[in-house]
């Protein structure tokens, strides 16, 4: 039985549209719990599920934007990603980020094969595909073959480097600036931006 | 044995990782164990996730590697031109260098 | 058929035979986000009570069937609860209990 189906329905899932599930009530119970001993509040929660909500792919896209218009500081952001993304205000807390460059010669792609570690405070919450079994287990072996289930072919004059987030790194791909955008602002720039472009699965194009 | 705790390797350097299959937290991949690669980077020194999974707090820190590894030595039947590459983060006392015996 | 190699634990899956990535994709339910929340408010904290590292170990700790079978927060859950009965946060006579109160309250709903 495969692991890379959700149970239910593949779009929102409200609460009590079915009976508890045991997990469901298992999280209750914890949290109840925690609140009582004191550990911490509701407010707590209710606070840290609106910050991860704000949270999503337009925060690494302003990262990219600035990188696309600025070399000085994409050199900067590809020597220390984090203080990169802190030098733009971005609230990463403890993100320990790696940014590597997409370039004529290199494609990246980011994927974690023992779990699903994601630059999230960049990106948000990882899709369903990037936590799957089919990803984990092939993307390092035949990244081109995925990229292309994505639609993204690379040439092979141009090589892959596949990241494998073992340890306490996380890993941002920086796209290629798509051509005839020379018209645009930064925040114009920022708009072309994907989650998948940063992820590694997709290219911009114009 | 390598040392766990001194940073003994630097960028460019040829290493193995270290065979051995354990029960436990581990964040070195099946798949990379008895390979050879370059080191591409340090990451710094962390403290250890074997100890930290346990709840102890996995100090002193260890040096931490970006190792840069050819896809075509990591499977026999890699599809891809032979300048594709894998990077992984590997602790260095998974890491030998790539001469030492087994 | 290959029978799995004993020395891979089940989450260490890189470069194993998979099918093709299915790219559907959910929008978080609320109680899955709760979930979430918590594994943050219990790590980033002056004395974190639950680590990404114990997360990580209890869910490899799962086994293989129950891997599969669970979904991805109800992995979390349980690691979560797991982690928080070995430190001694919580006790498994509590946590038994309040699960037994829990789904009756939601029942006494229907």
């Amino acid at each position: 039985m495969s692991g890379d189906h959700t149970h239910g329905a593949h779009d929102v899932r409200a609460d009590h549209d079915d009976s508890l599930t045991y997990y469901q009530a298992m999280e209750i119970a914890v949290r109840e719990l925690l609140i009582e001993k004191g550990v911490l509040t509701a407010g707590d929660v209710r606070r840290q599920i609106e910050t991860m909500d704000a949270r999503g792919p337009q925060v690494g896209a302003i990262m990219v934007a600035r990188a696309w218009v600025d070399a000085a500081f994409k050199q900067r952001m590809l020597e220390d990603g984090s203080a990169a993304a802190r030098e733009l205000g971005l609230e990463i807390g403890p993100l320990k980020l790696i940014v590597v460059e997409n370039t004529p010669d290199v494609h990246n792609v980011v994927v974690c094969t023992l779990c699903s570690c994601y630059p999230r405070a960049l990106l948000g919450l990882p899709p369903d595909w990037y936590k799957s079994r089919s990803y984990r287990s092939r993307t390092v072996r035949e990244p081109r073959a995925v990229l292309a289930e994505f639609g993204t072919v690379i040439p092979d004059g141009t090589r892959i480097c596949v990241h494998d987030s073992t340890a306490d790194m996380r890993y941002l791909v920086l796209p290629r600036r798509p051509e005839h955008t020379e018209h645009l602002d930064e925040s114009g720039l920022a708009k072309l931006v994907t989650r998948d472009s940063m992820i590694g699965v997709s290219v911009i194009e114009t | 044995m390598t040392d766990a705790h001194t940073v003994t390797f630097r960028a460019g350097d040829r290493v193995r990782v270290r065979v051995a299959n354990p029960i436990g937290h581990v964040r070195t991949p099946y798949y990379l164990r008895g390979k050879g690669g370059v080191v591409e980077r340090i990451c710094g020194s962390f403290p250890n996730p074997e100890e930290l999974a346990y709840g102890r707090n996995g100090l002193p820190a260890r040096p931490l590697y970006r190792v840069r590894f050819l896809q075509r030595e990591l499977w026999p039947d890699y599809a891809g031109p032979p300048t594709d590459v894998l990077e992984a983060e590997i602790y260095q006392h998974w890491l030998q260098p790539e001469d030492a015996p087994p | 058929m290959t029978l799995p190699d004993p020395h891979r634990s089940h989450h260490d899956m890189g470069g194993l035979p998979g099918d093709t990535v299915v790219r559907a994709e959910h929008d978080y339910a609320m109680w899955e986000k709760r979930v979430d929340a918590l594994l943050v408010l219990l790590g980033d904290r002056q004395e974190p009570l639950v680590s990404t590292d114990e997360l990580r170990r209890n869910i490899e700790g799962l086994g293989s069937e129950a891997y599969e079978r669970m979904t991805y927060y109800e992995r979390w859950i349980s690691s979560i609860a797991q982690t928080l009965i070995q430190r001694g946060v919580i006790s498994v006579d509590e946590l038994g209990r309040r699960i037994q109160e829990v789904t009756a309250r939601e029942s006494a709903h229907d």
